[in-house]
């Protein structure tokens, strides 16, 4: 019987056949924790008496939550984490190199392997085939004390989209009616394989922001097939000897298969407070914010900030608005700088922040005021997600951000881009 | 594991940005402070006002959203005996048996806002004491039973030197 990606890298992984509704002890080639959730990871580490990682060099401590510190409990905080670090031998990525998903697929995912983070996004790596998933601390500190976790291999739920992309729609449109669709239960314990031509014509880019959302589906990972693309954006990335080709075999058994044809999909929005409370932003087009958010791993790569650059050149944002902007890495930000995209968007208005999860969930900076609407490019939008819960979140794809900082009123980019 | 207490009842899909803001970020290591925001933007009235054993009882997908484990531990902090949900998110439900928090699943639609319950972890059973009547549950899977009969999964690691599942 044929298999789906999970059961053939998971497969592969425990060195005999399994398919879904297996429990499955599995090997754990990176496991991270980042500074939201390390001190509780360390404290269960502790609590087991295990003083050294497993594997020092395949655990990541990554600071990306509250960069930089906006006080000393956070400080305090970060500085244990930095400390342990150093002490056991365990990679590190300090702050302002990059949110740690993006630091993920910059530095070590690839095809096959089994990744585990303190953060529901891990997910996002499930763009270049590794079965990544998030975990809570205690999960995730038993992974690095013993470089051992366990799982149940997954059902998965095929989502096949077919066709061409319209002008002014991207893969954040893409998830975003995905997801209204499934809704935000609809893949709860499940994998979800996105598949077919409009899939394998994405950039790289374009396909970790399909992965990153499948979490808010409920799914335990998002896996695409590692193909040329995958193979080239490896070896840009010097890891091309990492390359393996992963796909589902034909005859893999489905729990279901969703089909999507990209003609038919618009830009589209999600509504507060609900990531599957989605519509197309013509409908809604005309409602005012008060705040646009470009950034996040989900959108706060350079090709994000480009599209948006390219939309907000020469001109001003609304001044009924604040448009703020985080590039996801270190990387990206030097690259906006190099390009002129990030001249591009501070002369257009925007404020730049370093990279980091701050805006997105609430804990630093970016706080809308009660009332206030944010529209912003990042995964969640549950009621106080972005720190004020007598605010609302909007989620879009940068370019409808941007033409949104531009009119001032949730605006649909086609005819701008 | 046998649970007698009061009902605080919630609705559907509450995140963990509900359970436990992200804005209290700072007071992740400080837990018991942590828990005095707990679940504060589904009910301001729970965190002040609930006592050790009460339940939780909730609607469909509870605790989607983020990773963060301090969701189920402010709950358990709280004081809550036990969550009763028609479904939970994946990675909450999974956190949840890890801290030894247990997280059941049953229909909740006929059971009310201070209603008083027993529930039987072992037999599935879960009775409603207020309106008399009584539900069997599908028993927690057993992978998952073993680690929270040993209180956790530190606490199952600890006593069996590893994941021997």
């Amino acid at each position: 019987m044929g298999k789906t990606m999970s059961e053939k890298i998971l497969s592969r992984k425990v060195g005999k056949d399994v398919s879904a509704g297996e429990i499955i002890v599995t090997d754990v080639d990176y496991m991270f924790a980042h500074d939201a959730s390390g001190p509780l990871t360390l404290e269960q580490l502790k609590t087991m008496s295990i003083e050294k990682p497993a594997h020092p060099d395949r655990t990541i401590i990554i600071i990306d939550h509250a960069v930089p510190s906006p006080n000393k409990t956070i400080s305090n905080n970060q500085a244990q984490l930095r400390r342990w670090a150093k002490e056991t031998g365990s990679r590190f990525s300090e702050a302002g190199e990059g949110i740690c998903h993006q630091v993920l697929v910059e530095d070590y995912a690839s095809p096959g392997q089994i990744i585990l983070g303190t953060d529901s996004h891990t997910v996002t790596a499930g763009a270049l085939a590794a079965f990544a998933t998030g975990m809570g601390a205690t999960d995730v500190a038993v992974a690095i004390g013993l470089g051992k976790t366990w799982l149940r291999v997954p059902e998965t739920i095929r989502i096949q989209i077919e066709g061409n992309l319209s002008d002014g729609v991207y893969s954040k449109d893409v998830i975003l009616t995905v997801i209204g669709r499934l809704s935000t239960e609809g893949a709860t314990y499940k994998a979800l394989e996105f598949i077919g031509g409009t899939v394998s014509g994405m950039r790289m880019d374009e396909r970790l922001t399909l992965s990153n959302m499948s979490v808010e589906a409920g799914a335990k990972v998002g896996l695409i097939p590692a193909d040329e693309v995958t193979e080239k954006y490896l070896e840009s990335r010097g890891r091309g000897e990492l390359f393996q080709k992963i796909a589902p075999d034909d005859d893999a058994q489905y729990e279901d298969t969703v089909e999507f044809e990209a003609e038919k999909i618009e830009p589209s929005v999600a509504l507060p407070d609900n990531v599957d409370k989605v519509k197309p932003v013509s409908e809604v087009a005309g409602a005012e914010v008060q705040e646009v958010f470009i950034g996040s791993c989900t959108n706060g790569r350079i090709q994000d900030l480009r599209i948006a650059a390219k939309i907000l050149k020469g001109r001003r944002i609304n001044p009924s608005l604040r448009l703020i902007v985080t590039p996801a890495s270190r990387e990206t930000l030097i690259s906006a700088m190099q390009d002129g995209t990030l001249e591009t968007l501070i002369q257009a208005g925007a404020s730049v922040t370093p990279p980091g999860c701050g805006v997105c969930f609430g804990a630093l900076g970016g706080v809308p005021a009660d009332g206030e609407r944010i529209l912003t490019t990042t995964n969640r939008n549950f009621k106080g997600r972005t720190g004020n819960p007598m605010a609302g979140t909007y989620l879009a794809s940068p370019a409808t951000a941007a033409v949104t900082a531009l009119k001032g009123v949730i605006s649909d980019p086609r005819g701008f881009v | 594991m046998k649970m007698n207490g009061r009902v605080w009842k919630f609705g559907d899909s509450i995140s963990t940005d509900q359970i436990s803001p992200g804005r209290y970020f700072h007071l992740r290591t400080d837990l018991p402070e942590l828990a005095k925001h707990t679940l504060e933007d589904a009910r301001e009235d729970y965190a002040p006002n609930v006592k050790q054993g009460d339940i939780v009882v909730t609607g469909r997908n509870f605790g989607m959203g983020s990773s963060r484990e301090h969701a189920p531990i402010v709950i358990k902090m709280s004081g809550a005996s036990v969550v009763v949900a028609k479904s939970f998110a994946r990675i909450f439900y999974r956190n949840a048996i890890n801290i030894g928090l247990p997280a059941i699943i049953c229909d909740t639609d006929r059971i009310d806002d201070g209603d008083e319950l027993s529930i039987d972890l072992e037999a599935g059973r879960l009775i409603d004491k207020t309106k008399g009547f009584e539900f069997t549950f599908s028993p927690i899977p057993p992978v998952m039973m073993k680690i929270l009969s040993e209180g956790g999964l530190v606490a199952y690691i600890k006593k069996h030197g590893g994941l021997k599942i």
